[in-house]
């Protein structure tokens, strides 16, 4: 007996193991590429610049890009959001820069404690999301021009706060640089960590599985999710013994990766996150469904700036202190770039928070790869931005595969 | 009683009188047809009874209750529920999400299993073939999309479905899918208001046919027993029209 939702005559069986890897097969065919190009990617970039430099790949190097792709990676995520809903924000480098002077003149100059300090630069951030929604909602300026009225003001904003000096050190032995810097997590944490995801995984699946097979629904066979979860162990395992070799995996890693996580749970499983997919794909759709998009976008673009603040602190915690530069440069293009490049849709609708994660690992493995040679910003710059075009290239590519399948 | 019951509906934009003194009446599994040529009211109508306009004069009664529709949402609680002809799915969702967009069961842990099963039940309501509910709306056809609009609007389990022109941009096979659809809305004891610019299509599948003519009522027609003819000339308030006219000419011009 097949189950209610198999039922159709017309729809391939695909049942088992090998039905599973068949039918991701047929996805990638049709377009539907998902993940796959940016790891592709990713293992390409890897590969090429271990050859030019056997550093690379080395533990050492590998933790340390971890730690660094964190405030970036941070700020992509809200732009995933942003992204999502079709908008855009190109103010996430000032808004992270501003933070981080908010925070530093507070902790330092002011001799605020850090928590506070950090909660008032956080709270900053989410209110000038609150504000870009406000005035989209209620005057209709793009967000494109918005935000960038944003970049200029804030940045002229960090300017002013940080006064003639224009830098506040951060000192070594508070905690906020300690945690950016030093914290790392204990290998035999990391390695309970990892059983505990794969064991999560599994249970996790196994439930549902069971859910959709009371109810007379096709389920991942038990085997399947067994192996899932192993792969999940033994690469993460894999991964985490490397890192282990050195210093390990940063503290401020696995909160990026919590952070993803919980991102990624509330865009896949929550009321919320289905009203985001349904006004990116049709605004009108989705107010006649009775989905308040104005509150969908002003949460939306709360989330981002408070990211982008969030991201800034941790920035600045990294750098171990707040200047002029602090979310200049490149910081807000690579954010961008970053949930552009993991394959989140500019047209709003497609895309995950994994995009984000993704996205700032291949924009980080550039950067570094090419530190490692000794190559200048120049090189750097041209690079990521080639990269950029090719993973949008890809995607549109994607596109048009998925139209003629039938998927767009 | 008829479950609606609308009397003396009357409805002007400025100096312009869209709806004059129009009554309509829909029982419980019954497929009421409005036709009528273009700005003969059709529209407006269809929007006072979605609650998107207030009428200006007369009275809705809504199973035996005297009733005011101030809004969508309202229409929606009282178990109006209307199909609009742009059908507003959302292409980057699947069949299920765009099934329960906005009315997600679990808003924080959607349980997607119980949707899915109900998304079924719905499309099993309708005896919709649809080979999965997984794929992106994008990826169905124009019938298809039809179909999931309407099992959309079964979601609140109205008395009143409304369609607006629900065959106009589909193919032979695809208009015969979605005209079996309101036969089954019809069985499972639905009232369905089927607005259309399709002579065949009125008459396949309406018990009756209203005609509007320049905002007014024009006439209220058995369609089993009435001609296309005679649903044409009051729509056009003339025996003598332009349809008819070409009718005969070319008869004239096959003899």
């Amino acid at each position: 007996m097949t189950a209610a939702d198999l039922s159709d005559e017309r729809l391939r069986q695909a049942t088992g193991l090998r039905g599973s890897a068949s039918a991701l097969v047929d996805r990638v065919r049709a377009g539907e590429l998902g993940m796959v190009p940016v790891v592709a990617g990713l293992l390409v970039i890897c590969v090429v610049l271990q050859i030019l430099n056997p550093i690379f790949l080395s533990s050492t190097n590998l933790v340390n890009l971890l730690m660094e792709c964190v405030p970036v990676g941070v700020i992509a995520l809200g732009i995933v959001c942003v992204l999502l809903v079709g908008q855009i924000d190109l103010s996430v480098g000032s808004i992270s820069g501003l933070s981080a002077a908010i925070m530093a003149i507070l902790f330092v100059k002011d001799g605020w404690p850090a928590w506070l300090a950090v909660l008032v630069a956080l709270v900053a951030g989410c209110a000038i999301g609150v504000l870009y929604a406000e005035i989209f909602n209620r005057v209709g300026i793009p967000t494109f021009v918005i935000t960038l009225a944003g970049l200029l003001s804030f940045l002229g904003l960090q300017l002013k706060a940080l006064g003639a000096i224009g830098s506040v050190n951060l000192p070594f032995d508070s905690g906020l640089v300690e945690f950016a810097q030093l914290k790392f997590v204990p290998p035999w944490l990391s390695y309970v960590l990892v059983l505990l995801a794969a064991a999560w995984l599994f249970v996790v699946g196994f439930l549902h599985a069971a859910k959709r097979r009371t109810a007379d629904l096709s389920a991942r066979s038990t085997r399947f999710l067994l192996i899932r979860s192993g792969v999940l162990a033994v690469g993460l395992g894999l991964a985490a013994w490397y890192l282990n070799r050195t210093r390990g995996i940063g503290w401020m890693f696995v909160l990026f990766v919590a952070l993803a996580l919980i991102l990624h749970y509330a865009l896949t499983s929550t009321k919320w996150g289905k009203a985001v997919y349904a006004v990116g794909g049709n605004v009108e759709a989705a107010r006649r469904a009775g989905i308040n998009v104005r509150l969908v976008y002003t949460s939306v673009f709360a989330i981002c700036t408070t990211l982008a603040a969030f991201g800034g602190v941790l920035g600045a915690a990294r750098l171990a202190a707040a200047n002029q530069a602090s979310g200049g440069g490149d910081v807000n293009l690579n954010a961008i770039a970053a949930a552009v490049i993991g394959g989140t849709s500019l047209f709003g609708g497609r895309g995950t928070a994994f995009a984000a994660v993704l996205g700032v690992l291949v924009i980080q493995a550039i950067s570094s790869g090419l530190t490692l040679l000794s190559l200048d910003s120049s090189y750097r710059f041209f690079v990521t931005g080639v990269v950029l075009l090719l993973a949008v290239g890809v995607d549109s590519l994607a596109r048009r595969t998925r139209t003629s399948h039938g998927r767009a | 009683m008829a479950t609606l019951q609308l009397s003396g509906i009357s409805k002007s934009f400025g100096a312009v009188a869209a709806l004059t003194e129009v009554d309509l009446s829909v029982d419980a599994g019954q497929v009421v047809a409005i036709v009528g040529d273009n700005g003969a009211g059709k529209s407006t109508l269809v929007k006072v009874l979605s609650g998107v306009y207030a009428p200006d004069a007369g009275t809705i009664g809504f199973e035996g209750r005297e009733v005011t529709i101030p809004g969508p949402a309202a229409a929606h609680r009282l178990g109006i529920a209307t199909v609009f002809q742009d059908l507003a799915l959302c292409e980057n969702l699947n069949v299920i999400e765009n099934l329960f967009l906005g009315q997600e069961l679990g808003p924080f842990r959607l349980d997607d299993v119980a949707m899915e099963v109900r998304s079924w039940e719905l499309l099993r309501q309708l005896s919709a073939k649809l080979p999965t509910v997984r794929l992106p709306v994008a990826a169905l056809s124009g019938g298809q999309r039809q179909t999931v609009a309407i099992a959309r609007s079964l979601l609140g389990d109205p008395k009143i479905i409304i369609l607006d022109e629900p065959t106009a941009a589909l193919g032979v096979a695809q208009t015969a899918e979605v005209l079996n659809l309101i036969d089954r809305l019809r069985e499972n004891g639905h009232g369905v208001i089927m607005i259309s610019h399709n002579m065949a299509d009125v008459r396949a599948v309406a018990d009756q046919v209203v005609v509007l003519r320049l905002g007014r009522n024009n006439g209220v027609f058995d369609a089993r027993s009435t001609s296309s003819e005679q649903i044409v000339a009051a729509i056009t308030g003339l025996e003598d029209n332009v349809v008819s006219q070409r009718a005969a000419r070319v008869e004239g011009a096959d003899q």
